[in-house]
């Protein structure tokens, strides 16, 4: 199976968030980036689970410049056999959707598989994006996969419960918690992932789409009320008298 | 140049986002100086429960049982075209994720997903929603000439205008089979699903063990709330996947959130800070969620939890 796992980067979960030029962008000051977490541990996993199964390779997309070149390296040593970048900024989930598709068309992937959203901008766009610029079959918050002769059998979540279909591939899915269990590299896959290639390619120009032109902190808690046990009743007439939420 | 808003109907009724939906359609149309028309797939007994926001027309697509998203999407976008669409609405949950993408791809639209406010045209068209799993804000500037969004649940508070008359119109559109067959749902009906929720009832490490959760459901039920958890009780099996609430599950912005038994970590914080008020239930002190609560009390859940039902209960007698 021939398998493209979309990565991004991410601020770390306990990143501390600020901005700065007049709080237009996202302040890099002693930020730690990872790989988004549900491209890592369920997206990037699964794939390496079924070529572990049926033989092929694993290859990361990723949109970004030199500097993230680091960050690929992780899915590397995660297990992935190569990865290939397109040289760009990421500007906005369209842009990334046409540059991807740039490079997988007339790659023949049996599977591409993207992270549900990223932690960062939450948007849960590039997949659904992707599938459409391929006209791919696309199935979103995928929390479990199976694959037989190139029939996939995909369990997605929706509200409340989930909901179980069969599609034949090539398909696009995004990938939830529960699609596989996060891989911890050893020191070895650390050291071989240097030996692994690479491919930089040019970006193709785009329209600008959709751009953040300005961030906000929102307004923090005015302090918590601290109410007795035996004060129930107080906690209640505070909820319906002054926060006004029953 | 109108706004077009994708109306949820599940088993032949009105989800309940598609009351804030069309709300926010006819608010932006109105700020926008346009049209407004929603569309829906199959029938709907309720439909015209969506006048009392001003809402009159109405596409409606036929159900296709062998259709799939991407067919519905195709439609959908079709009848956009039909209309001169500029701005399209989805709700933020499972269909309008899945929708979104394909419709804006036919449409060459600029997307924002998450939205949690009407537009401004004050520099541009712009939409802001809240990134960083809810750490911050963001406002976007879409540049395309037509525009998709995904409202957020519970953004706005639906105000009603009086009691307009929908006219429904059989769209001449056709929603063909699709290639992806769904075989199995499995789902809980019921509850208000967790992304429109307005009082969720969360619990978690706390709790110590998945046969105690009965305190919690009797609050949950007692309020009218859903039942949502933190990401380690779901990932040792005690709650299902899709009550998880954080960083890595689902993001929430009810107008009451209690949490109980929940330490909360950043990452559980990052789903359910956009709420609008929080309870922290929790006996040790040093809980960081504390500094994130609105009202706290520092005793034992066990204790705790059943008095609290018992003092709404007693308020919703009376």
């Amino acid at each position: 199976m021939k398998i493209l796992v979309c990565i991004s980067k991410t601020p770390e979960t306990t990143a501390k968030i600020a901005f700065t030029d007049g709080d237009t962008k996202f302040s890099e000051d002693g930020v730690q980036y990872i790989l988004n977490p549900y491209d890592e541990w369920y997206a990037l996993v699964r794939a390496l689970e079924l070529v572990e199964a049926n033989g092929g390779e694993v290859v990361l997309g990723h949109v970004g410049p030199a500097a993230n070149d680091s960050i690929i390296r992780k899915g590397l040593a995660v297990g992935a056999n190569r990865a290939v970048r397109i040289d760009a900024d990421p500007t906005s989930a369209e842009m990334v959707a046409q540059q991807i598709a740039g490079h997988a068309r007339g790659e023949g992937y049996d599977l591409i598989i993207c992270g549900k959203e990223t932690i960062d901008y939450n948007g849960a766009l590039l997949g659904g994006l992707l599938a459409a610029e391929l006209n791919l079959p696309y199935v979103s918050f995928v929390s479990h996969l199976e694959v037989v002769d190139s029939e996939f059998t995909v369990t997605r979540d929706i509200e409340g419960g989930v909901e179980v279909s069969k599609v034949n591939g090539p398909i696009v899915i995004s990938a939830s918690k529960g699609l596989a269990e996060q891989r911890i590299p050893k020191m070895k896959d650390i050291m071989m992932s240097k030996r692994k290639t690479i491919d930089v390619i040019p970006a193709i120009s785009t329209d600008a789409t959709a751009t953040i032109v300005k961030y906000s902190l929102p307004q923090g808690k005015q302090g918590v009320k601290m109410l007795d046990i035996d004060n129930m009743d107080e906690l209640v007439r505070l909820l319906n008298e002054e926060a006004k939420v029953l | 140049m109108s706004v077009l808003v994708y109306i949820e109907v599940q088993n032949g009724k009105l989800r309940k986002a598609s009351h804030e939906l069309a709300y926010y359609a006819v608010k932006s149309a109105e700020l926008l100086g346009v049209d407004c028309c929603g569309v829906m797939v199959g029938e709907c007994s309720d439909i015209q429960d969506l006048g009392q926001y001003g809402l009159t027309m109405i596409e409606q697509l036929s159900a296709n049982p062998n259709s799939d998203n991407m067919t519905v999407a195709s439609a959908v976008a079709e009848v956009a075209k039909a209309k001169s669409a500029s701005y399209v609405i989805f709700g933020h949950n499972s269909i309008g994720k899945s929708l979104l993408p394909s419709v804006a791809h036919k449409l060459s639209a600029g997307t924002v997903s998450g939205v949690n406010s009407l537009p401004s045209l004050d520099n541009g068209f712009t939409v802001a929603k809240t990134v960083f799993s809810g750490k911050a804000v963001a406002t976007y500037e879409l540049h395309t000439p037509v525009k998709a969004i995904t409202l957020m649940g519970n953004s706005l508070k639906p105000e009603t205008s009086g009691s307009a008359s929908i006219t429904v119109n059989a769209s001449p559109v056709q929603i063909a089979d699709g290639t992806i067959k769904v075989i199995e749902t499995r789902r809980e009906d019921g509850t208000v699903p967790l992304p429109e929720a307005e009082l969720v009832v969360s619990a978690g490490r706390g709790m110590k063990g998945p046969e105690n959760w009965t305190i919690i459901e009797e609050l949950a039920d007692v309020l009218g709330a859903t039942t949502a958890c933190s990401r380690p009780v779901a990932d040792i099996g005690w709650r299902p996947h899709h009550e998880h609430v954080g960083q890595t599950g689902v993001a929430i912005r009810p107008n009451l959130y209690i949490a109980i038994g929940i330490s909360g970590a950043i990452q559980h914080l990052a789903g359910v800070n956009s709420s609008k008020t929080i309870v922290v239930i929790n006996k040790d002190p040093e809980a960081p969620f504390f500094k994130a609560a609105d009202y706290g009390v520092c005793a034992d859940l066990f204790d705790v939890v059943p008095k609290l039902t018992a003092a709404i209960r007693k308020f919703k007698a009376n």
